[in-house]
């Protein structure tokens, strides 16, 4: 894999491996991820590239059988450590789920939901963080007249925005997006991708697509994975038109995979 | 997906090459009408410019239909990128063919001037420019593309001594003249043959190896 010189690494990852019980799913990635940049991870199903995006928050903590090995540092500090706070480390690493998963609760207890259970209780607070959210969330405007209503009641796009909203309503340094748009229709996938070229401005993002088109469009950065491995990582813009690995360019053109 | 893209690649490649069979064509035509004298020849190759505008229209258009239908990256997307680049700069070769034929037509009156400079070793050279680049997009040949982009430093240190040849038959007998001005602009059509032959080549290498070898590569400058 060429070198690539990340300069303002948020997260840099050492030789990670991760296994399903005895099955090796990553085999020893060594990556970083600039600061309040986008990286796409691309590849084939079953690379990696989901499982990859995981154990940045340690939601794959969650898989019994699963096993991390090697290092994910998060601002310097290994996040599998046994002192990590997982609380605290999903606080300041956020997550956008493929498909849109809001609580059955109004919208403005969704967005408002981890500053709960962190314990705030500020009301003024509360009505601030839901307005400069759903701002940054590009959802203000379509929901600002019905804020107590049920967030099931939001069009599938406006649900996904409603979930970016929350994420960042905590102020993570980084969100984590795992196919954000793969269950929305071209008009809301169209909002969402405009939407993370806002949240750059103050986040760190990294998104797991296979829309190869997406993450031309929307990241700085593209890794692609096959099979457990990181096989390239580059500039966007130059990873597309002229890859340097053969198996990337097989991928990319839809030659295989 | 891949398949169908593939065969819309191979249909470009198709087409490319029959306009650039067409054009090469045209410009031996050209040229042996301009050293036979053959009015009739010329008048062929300037009546079916027409044929060759429209191979290049429709070769852009499928090249548009593909990039917006397929939406190509790397290697498809610097190829048909190469295509449409190749795809004008033939249509300009062409376009040199018709001056060539018109000047051959203006040449071909009662009183035969005599050429000051090899006209024929010069469009020998320009042709084979051609074909060695026209090769070198169909066999991907980088090497070949490169040997031929060496080419047009000869072709042009031709053009520049036919310059002075020119100047120097005005100098000695401005009887002909305009005849002679001809002649000059007739090297000068073939100089710009072998730069579009040129472009061609370095549009191979492009295709090939992802490298834009135009103007030496990007250039570091200073404002004046």
């Amino acid at each position: 894999m060429s070198a690539f010189k990340i300069d303002n690494p948020v997260i840099e990852v050492e030789n990670l491996r991760f296994y399903y019980g005895d099955s090796r799913a990553i085999h020893g990635v060594d990556i970083a991820f600039p600061e309040k940049q986008v990286t796409a991870l691309i590849g084939p199903s079953g690379c990696g590239k989901s499982t990859l995006l995981r154990c940045f928050n340690r939601m794959n903590d969650l898989i019994d059988i699963s096993r991390v090995e090697g290092k994910v540092l998060l601002d310097g500090e290994n996040i599998y450590d046994k002192s990590t706070d997982i609380i605290e480390l999903r606080r300041q690493v956020g997550m956008v789920f493929q498909k849109s998963n809001p609580f059955p609760k109004s919208i403005y207890e969704n967005v408002i939901y981890g500053l709960r259970i962190a314990g705030e209780k500020d009301k003024k607070l509360f009505e601030e963080r839901v307005e400069t959210s759903l701002k940054g969330a590009a959802l203000w405007d379509e929901v600002k007249d019905r804020l107590h209503e049920s967030a099931l009641g939001l069009s599938g796009g406006q649900m996904q925005r409603l979930c970016i909203a929350r994420a960042i309503a905590v102020n993570p340094k980084v969100i984590l997006m795992d196919e954000p748009c793969s269950a929305l229709d071209p008009k809301s996938t169209a909002r969402v991708e405009e939407l993370i070229g806002e949240l750059r401005e103050n986040f760190t993002i990294i998104i797991v697509t296979h829309n190869m088109q997406q993450a031309a469009r929307v990241s700085d950065n593209t890794a692609f994975l096959f099979e457990g491995n990181l096989i390239e990582y580059g500039l966007t813009d130059q990873l597309f038109v002229k890859p340097q690995n053969k198996q990337t360019e097989d991928y990319i053109t839809g030659r295989f995979g | 997906m891949a398949v169908l893209m593939q065969q819309e690649l191979d249909n470009l490649k198709k087409m490319l090459l029959a306009l650039s069979a067409e054009v090469e064509g045209r410009v031996k035509q050209a040229v042996q009408a301009l050293l036979t004298g053959d009015r009739k020849l010329a008048e062929t190759v300037k009546g079916g410019d027409a044929q060759i505008d429209n191979l290049e229209i429709e070769l852009e258009e499928e090249c548009l239909k593909v990039l917006a239908l397929h939406q190509p990256v790397a290697t498809d997307l610097r190829f048909i990128v190469s295509i449409l680049k190749i795809n004008n700069d033939l249509e300009r070769v062409a376009d040199f063919a018709v001056n060539i034929a018109e000047r051959a037509v203006d040449l071909s009156g009662a009183i035969r001037i005599e050429c000051p400079y090899d006209v024929a070793r010069m469009a020998e050279l320009v042709e084979k420019m051609l074909k060695m680049a026209l090769d070198s997009l169909v066999e991907k040949d980088t090497d070949l593309a490169r040997e031929t982009i060496r080419l047009d430093d000869d072709v042009d240190d031709m053009h520049k001594a036919n310059f002075a040849k020119v100047k120097e038959a005005i100098r000695n007998d401005p009887t002909y003249l305009d005849g002679l001005i001809v002649y000059l602009s007739i090297s000068r059509y073939l100089e710009r043959m072998g730069d579009l032959a040129t472009n061609i080549a370095e549009d191979v290498v492009y295709q090939v190896d992802g490298e834009i070898i135009r103007h030496g590569g990007i250039q570091t400058y200073s404002p004046k």
